[in-house]
């Protein structure tokens, strides 16, 4: 295994196991360390790529397969995989029996009420830094704007928008 | 014996709950190998139709109790779901077969958008597609943030929370670790304070 593995292996897996409130919260980790700590691409390739995984079918982070592949290939893709989806799939399998055993404690609800703030300002922040890559110039301020009002206030199918944007772009 | 005795009770009890039986393993696999597929634009609503109203394999409260613990945990609400669905029916070989099948298919597709941007980003038509689907999928992911961080808006101590931990990773890119350290304690403390 080479050190880029390695590095992989590390950032992907710490990220698993942070990513409480679903896949969004630790996009701005990942950008951190891909772009800012390991200079594997810049800040407006990371999005591109984002975006891509966006336009892909399937669960959220779909990204770090692409990052992973981007970076070290099909070794890179596999490494990136298991460290993203294993750790927390071992603590939810971990975690499936306390849960009923915890049902009714009071504290089960105050840990879940506790971390909405957390998970709602991180992925604000996600928004903020992904918006800010992507838009270098008016018309991308301006699609991006679009498709946020949009998608806020009807219930387009999110790949109309997608589509939309690109051909817009 | 027992185990048999067990799998006849759970038959029964489904089959009174008017539930499908348990899915094997390959069941669990392709199940969500077409989650997996059809599911764009965050997978959660379609797992809820696919797995309660189409295969009948949990009742809508034990979905929503599953979905509860997923959501607590880290990782991806859809992911941990296959996990904790596949774990529940046939332990470790199920939960591996749900994850697994989650992902294949979604894998393989982008890989497939990758190999052709990387052939494709020097073309400056291309450029300009790739562009505007960024663009559009920031606006989509800022959508996103709006919807989740409005209803806070009557709860002073959440905002505050909330708005510490953009300021602390958009704005002074702060590493997440320590933030969260520091943030999700306080706001747990914070949260049973209020709760009393």
């Amino acid at each position: 295994m080479n050190d880029t593995l390695i590095s992989l292996a590390i950032i992907f897996s710490q990220l698993s196991l942070l990513a409480f409130g679903g896949g969004n919260t630790i996009l701005p980790e990942m950008q951190r360390q891909v772009v800012e700590v390991h200079h594997w691409m810049p800040a407006s390739e990371f999005s591109a790529l984002f975006a891509l995984a966006q336009a892909a079918p399937g669960p959220n982070l779909m990204v770090v397969t692409l990052v992973g592949w981007h970076v070290a290939g099909w070794a890179g893709m596999l490494v990136s995989s298991v460290a993203k989806f294993g750790p927390s799939s071992i603590v939810t399998i971990l975690a499936l029996k306390a849960w009923e055993r915890f049902k009714d404690r009071p504290w089960r609800k105050y840990a879940q009420a506790g971390l909405v703030p957390v998970t709602a300002g991180l992925v604000a922040a996600s928004a903020a830094l992904i918006a800010r890559a992507s838009d270098t110039t008016l018309i991308a301020w301006v699609i991006t704007a679009v498709c946020a009002v949009v998608a806020f206030k009807t219930r387009v199918h999110p790949l109309w928008l997608l589509a939309a944007g690109s051909l817009l772009g | 014996m027992d185990k048999i005795a067990d799998n006849m009770d759970q038959n029964l009890s489904a089959a009174e709950a008017g539930l499908a039986p348990p899915p094997t393993v390959s069941e669990i696999f392709s199940g969500f190998l077409g989650l997996g597929l059809i599911s764009f634009g965050g997978a959660l609503p379609l797992a809820r139709r696919a797995i309660v109203e189409q295969r009948r394999w949990l009742s809508a409260s034990d979905f929503t109790d599953l979905l509860g613990l997923c959501q607590f945990l880290p990782g991806g609400n859809v992911i941990n779901l296959s996990v904790a669905i596949g774990m529940r029916f046939r332990g470790l070989p199920g939960a591996l077969a749900g994850i697994l099948g989650l992902i294949a298919g979604p894998s393989l597709v982008v890989i497939g958008l990758g190999v052709l941007y990387e052939h494709t980003q020097n073309d400056p038509h291309i450029r300009h597609l790739f562009a505007g689907l960024a663009a559009a999928a920031a606006g989509l992911l800022i959508s996103m943030a709006v919807k989740i961080v409005l209803p806070l808006w009557r709860k002073p101590v959440a905002t505050i929370i909330a708005l510490l931990g953009f300021v602390a990773i958009a704005l002074l890119r702060f590493p997440l670790l320590p933030t969260m350290l520091v943030l999700t304690p306080l706001s747990i403390y914070l949260a049973s304070r209020t709760a009393r």
